[in-house]
This record gives C-alpha cells, structure tokens and sequence, in this order.
C-alpha cells in the first residue's frame, strides 16, 4: 500500500470531495422542491397533472441514471448551442460544463424517487386532521401548505435519510461526463500513478465517512422532531 | 431533425442501423441481470442463515459484508472488484502454476454485481426471515423437524411473500445497476447505446431508445413481481 501520492495530489482531492458535497446538496435541495411538486401533482384532481407526475415518475425511476446522465449531457447537450440567444447569455459559459448537466441529471433523479416517497405519505396524512382544517375554514392552498404537506413530510422523513445516503452513493457515475468529483479525482490519480486499489479505498472511506455523518445529522434532527403520528 | 424514415433506418437490426447492436446489449443486460441477481441470492441465502445462527465470528465478518457493501457507491465497489477480482484470480493462478487467464467480461459482471446483490439480499431475507412468527418454527420443531427439513417445508414456504417486495426492489436495482458495467468496458445495453450514439452522433435518439428497453423491461418486471406477490399471498390476509 502506497499513499505517498495524497499530498501531490491534495487539492485535487480536496475539490473533488467538495464538488461531490456540492452536487449532493444542489440535487436534494432542488431535487426535494420538485418532488413536492410532482407529490402534489399525483395525489391532485388534474388528471392531465397526474398522469404527467406518474410518467415522469415511472421513466427516472425505470431507467438507469447513467442513461439519463448520459441522454442529458450528450443529447440535450448537443440542441443547446443550437437554442438562439444561449450562446451569448450569461448563463452559457455554466451551460457548456459538465457539472451543470450531471446536477441536472442528478436533480431530476433525485426528484423521481422523493416524489414517489412523498406521495405516499401525502396520502398517509390521517384524513381526520384534513377534515378539521377544512371545517376550521380553511380554503384547499392553505390546508395543503399548513396541514398536509407538513405533516406528509414529517411522516416521510425517516426515510429521508436513506435517500440522501442512495443520492451520495450515486454521485460518482458523474465522473462519466468529465466531471472532477472525488471519484473522478481518484480516476485521474489510478490514471497518472497506475495504483489501483489506493485511490479507490481513499474515496470509498470518505463515502462510509460521509453517510454515517448523514446518518448522525438526520439522527439528531429526527430525535428534534416529533414524528409520531 | 430527421425525417421518420431515416430514424427508422438508424434503429433497423440489420447493418448500417443499429438496433441490432442496441438489443444485443439488451440481452447482455438482461444476462448480467439474472446471473448477478441469482448469485446475490445464494450469497443472500448464507448470508442471512450465517447472521441469524449466532455465532459471533460468522456474524461479525457478515456485518462488515453487508455494511461496506452498502456504505460503498456501487460504481466504486464494482470498479475495485473488477480489478481486485481478475488480479487476485490471476495471483491465485500463477501461484498454483498456471498462466494468467483473461477473465470473461460477462462472468466478471455477473460476479462482482452479484456480490454487491449478495449483501442487499442478505438483509432483505433476513428480515423476511426475522418476520416468520416464532411459534410457527418452534412448532415444527416440536413435530421433530431436523433443521434442514424445518428450513425446506416451514421457512422457505413462509418467507417468500415476506420478501417477495424486497426482491422485487432489488432485481430492479440490479438491471440499472448493471449500466454501470459499462464504466469497465463491457458492452451491455448502455455501452452499446454510447458507441451507437458517438458513431452516428445521433445522440438523443440511441440513448432515448436505451430508456425504453430499459423501461420496457422495468415495466414486464413489475407486472410479473404483482402477478408473483398475488400468488404468493394467495390465503393471507390483504395487508390495507
């Protein structure tokens, strides 16, 4: 075992265990407002909304991330210069990287699966406590932003972690679109020192390090809360 | 874009189109699938007697198993197992004598996703396991049952529609999990996608037509894993 290359090679860990932090937090953060969304959408009246919601659903959830990634980054990818007026906007030079379509990609994911979760725990909500909210006069938008939702996800919260722990577990396969994350740091390591088992066990560890982290914050956070029905 | 025709002429089996290629990857999918799926379940089988049984060093390796198993991104594992697994089988082999041997690719998927499956699975039955009222094994046991037959007749029965859910979940996870095999080179249905898009630019549409094989094969799963749970549960009480 050889872990001389680690100080070399430092910074490039370094960025790439902050990027890969960073791309975790953008997808669930983002990827969370979605799913309430697409929740809402599959347990509302719209029957256009629902069977939008559940397609959406059925397709990230029944197709590989690395299909969606790569479909994103090489198919959207390859119509976007072709947009008028992108090019030149200010969003373009953040357009054309790698890292944009894989926290994309990731988001989207991330979305899919929540969505699916809350829906469940949407529909979980005791009817009761709904029926109390509307004969205390309140009008549907309200009931569902005081009441319901709030209550779907606290119910939906212990299984919040597990998520965020699955979403870290596959952000590597962002490496695939030239993506510098930790692993892709690691990639480049195993390519420029031809060791192959150092870096992988470097990065592996911080990945155990960083979802019992994850455990310990939900932990604390859950134990704040009362989630009992 | 293209006119329909020559979409059409992109996806056909036959050479110059590529749908041929396309579901011969789907089939390689499909293969690293099953076998990985059915390697996870005999390793999933001892893994979940092995940490039921009670004996402390057996348990002890099975935890460090299941946890480092899941702890690990499943690109990371599958990764360092295909180079941990055809180097250390080749270091075997030189040591007894014999040459270095090239590992084939599909074996080496089928055993390193069927590891990763190994640990899922052994939790998955042994919850399944855990859930099978105890008054039900210690009547059989009073009937004289040895533990093998116990196991055969009372166990096994009981535990299917237990985990029967958990099952299905993980066969999902390994058809997608086994894109990932595409990352070390073998040509499943996702690799096979890549080199039909970059070799006719036509990006969008192979990797859309990888989704829905992809899909296609999700959605069979899930009607045949209800039609299976159904079965299966055919006499128990509904669970709503």
């Amino acid at each position: 075992m050889d872990f001389s290359w680690i100080i070399p090679y430092r910074d490039l860990l370094l960025h790439g265990a902050v990027l890969t932090c960073v791309l975790l937090a953008i997808s669930v953060t983002l990827g969370f407002g979605i799913a309430i969304l697409l929740a809402v959408a599959q347990v509302g009246r719209s029957r256009f909304l629902r069977i939008a919601a559940k397609s959406y659903c059925t397709f990230f959830r029944g197709t590989p991330l690395l299909i969606q990634l790569w479909l994103i980054y090489y198919g959207l990818g390859s119509y976007l210069p072709h947009i008028p007026g992108l090019r030149g906007s200010f969003l373009w030079p953040v357009m054309r990287e790698g890292v944009f379509f894989a926290a994309v990609a990731l988001t989207l994911n991330f979305a899919a699966y929540q969505g699916e979760i809350l829906r469940g725990t949407l529909l979980a909500v005791p009817k009761g406590e709904l029926e109390a909210a509307k004969a205390a006069g309140m009008r549907p938008g309200m009931v569902l932003r005081r009441i319901w939702l709030p209550r779907a996800i606290r119910i939906g919260l212990p299984t919040f972690a597990g998520e965020v722990i699955l979403q870290l577990k596959a952000t590597p396969i962002v490496f695939s679109v030239t993506v510098m994350d930790l692993y892709g740091a690691a990639y480049k390591i195993r390519q420029d020192t031809l060791l192959v088992y150092e870096p992988l066990i470097l990065v592996a560890t911080f990945y155990v390090t960083l979802t019992f982290f994850i455990t310990q914050v939900f932990k604390r956070f859950e134990n704040a809360l009362p989630t009992s029905r | 874009m293209n006119s329909s025709t020559s979409i059409l002429q992109y996806l056909s089996i036959s050479p110059p189109g590529w749908g041929g290629v396309l579901l011969t990857g789907a089939v390689a999918t499909l293969l690293i699938s099953f076998g990985a799926y059915f390697v996870g379940m005999i390793l999933g089988l001892f893994g979940a007697i092995g940490k039921l049984g009670g004996i402390r060093p057996v348990g002890f390796v099975l935890n460090v198993y299941t946890t480092v198993v899941r702890a690990v991104p499943e690109l990371v594992l599958i990764v360092a197992l295909y180079y941990a697994g055809t180097d250390g089988l080749n270091r075997v082999l030189s040591w007894a004598g014999v040459g270095p041997i090239e590992v084939n690719g599909l074996v080496a998927a089928i055993a390193v996703l069927g590891f990763v499956q190994g640990a899922y699975m052994t939790e998955v039955l042994r919850g399944a396991i855990l859930s099978i009222p105890v008054g039900q094994l210690e009547a059989a046991k009073a009937f004289g049952m040895r533990p093998t037959l116990r196991f055969r007749r009372i166990v096994l029965p009981s535990l299917i529609p237990n985990a029967l859910p958990g099952f299905a979940n993980l066969w999902l996870s390994v058809i997608k999990d086994s894109a990932l095999i595409a990352v070390v080179g073998y040509q499943e249905l996702a690799l096979a996608a890549r080199v039909a898009a970059s070799n006719t630019k036509q990006y969008m549409l192979f990797f859309l037509a990888a989704a829905a094989l992809y899909l296609a094969i999700t959605i069979v799963s899930n009607l045949l894993f209800s039609a299976l749970e159904a079965h299966f549960r055919r006499g128990h009480r509904p669970i709503h």
